[in-house]
């Protein structure tokens, strides 16, 4: 089911580490150890994380390769891309629709100047 | 789509240290006005919602310590609900509430928007939204939020299949 992948998907970026593993591997491949490097914590939180990584299908490690690269799927970069487009495009609607309003709003005697219930 | 040249443009940020989503938008008319928009009931039903969908206000009570609760109905269809306090109104340049879209979770985020002055009688508007998770900022992230969270999911679900 698409929404139990959807969970997941949230799930695993939910947490920051994660976050910024997506971040790094936007840029390119990487090994569980280069991911590793920056943070504070051992190779197999980071391998842990990884995982949960893999199991939402956000990134995916090659079976035949000594070092296992991780790779990041593009379709599900291409998607949290997508929902920060088209949250930006909704706003920018919105704020046309406000933008006539406001216009609208600046001439006396308009209807949205008016007090409901003082027509007659 | 590009936008016109006449058109402000929209910048939206989503930081990736706190879930936070941030808004900017500047707007042809002092702060006044662009803060009654945002508080005066008969104003906010006509831009809100998007075409073909209309705000209905169940409760709308517009000062500091209030609260509100509308519907964004197309049709007959009831799309989604949101509900929250008017922590604070200070006409005209700050506007702080809190949030929830019912029968979504227990969370409450907090929006707060800034209506700046400009010179020659312009405003630039700053909309944050502060979750409180990663996890829920991005479903907004992912929703659209006003277009309401099952058209949002129903566009998602077709975003996963192709991929």
């Amino acid at each position: 089911m698409a929404e139990d992948r959807l969970s997941r998907v949230f799930g695993a970026l939910a947490d920051p580490t994660r976050r910024d593993i997506v971040a790094r591997l936007a840029v390119g491949d990487a090994t569980v150890g280069q991911l590793a490097e920056p943070y504070d914590v051992s190779v197999q939180a980071v391998s842990k994380h990884v995982k949960v990584l893999e199991d939402a299908g956000l990134v995916t490690r090659s079976r035949d390769a000594q070092r296992r690269p991780c790779h990041l799927e593009a379709e599900v970069f291409d998607l949290m891309t997508k929902w920060i487009e088209r949250y930006r495009r909704a706003a920018q609607e919105r704020f046309r629709r406000l933008d006539a309003v406001l216009a609208d709003m600046a001439e006396p005697g308009r209807k949205s100047d008016e007090r409901k219930g003082e027509a007659s | 789509m590009t936008d016109t040249t006449t058109t402000p443009e929209t910048t939206i940020e989503s930081d990736p240290k706190v879930p936070v989503i941030r808004i900017v938008r500047e707007f042809a008319a002092p702060p006044e006005r662009v803060f009654r928009a945002y508080t005066d009931p008969d104003v906010f039903v006509q831009w809100l919602g998007p075409d073909q969908t209309s705000v209905r206000l169940d409760r709308w009570d517009a000062v500091s310590g209030g609260s509100y609760r509308y519907t964004m109905v197309r049709g007959s269809e009831e799309l989604v609900t949101f509900w929250g306090s008017f922590h604070e109104l200070r006409s005209p340049d700050r506007l702080v509430q809190t949030q929830s879209m019912e029968g979504v979770g227990d969370g409450a985020i907090l929006n707060t928007v800034t209506f700046e002055e400009l010179p020659d009688g312009r405003t630039r508007l700053t909309d944050t939204t502060l979750a409180d998770s990663f996890e829920v900022r991005d479903m907004i992230l992912a929703s659209g939020m006003d277009e309401g969270v099952i058209a949002g999911y129903a566009k998602l679900d077709e975003l996963l299949a192709a991929g």
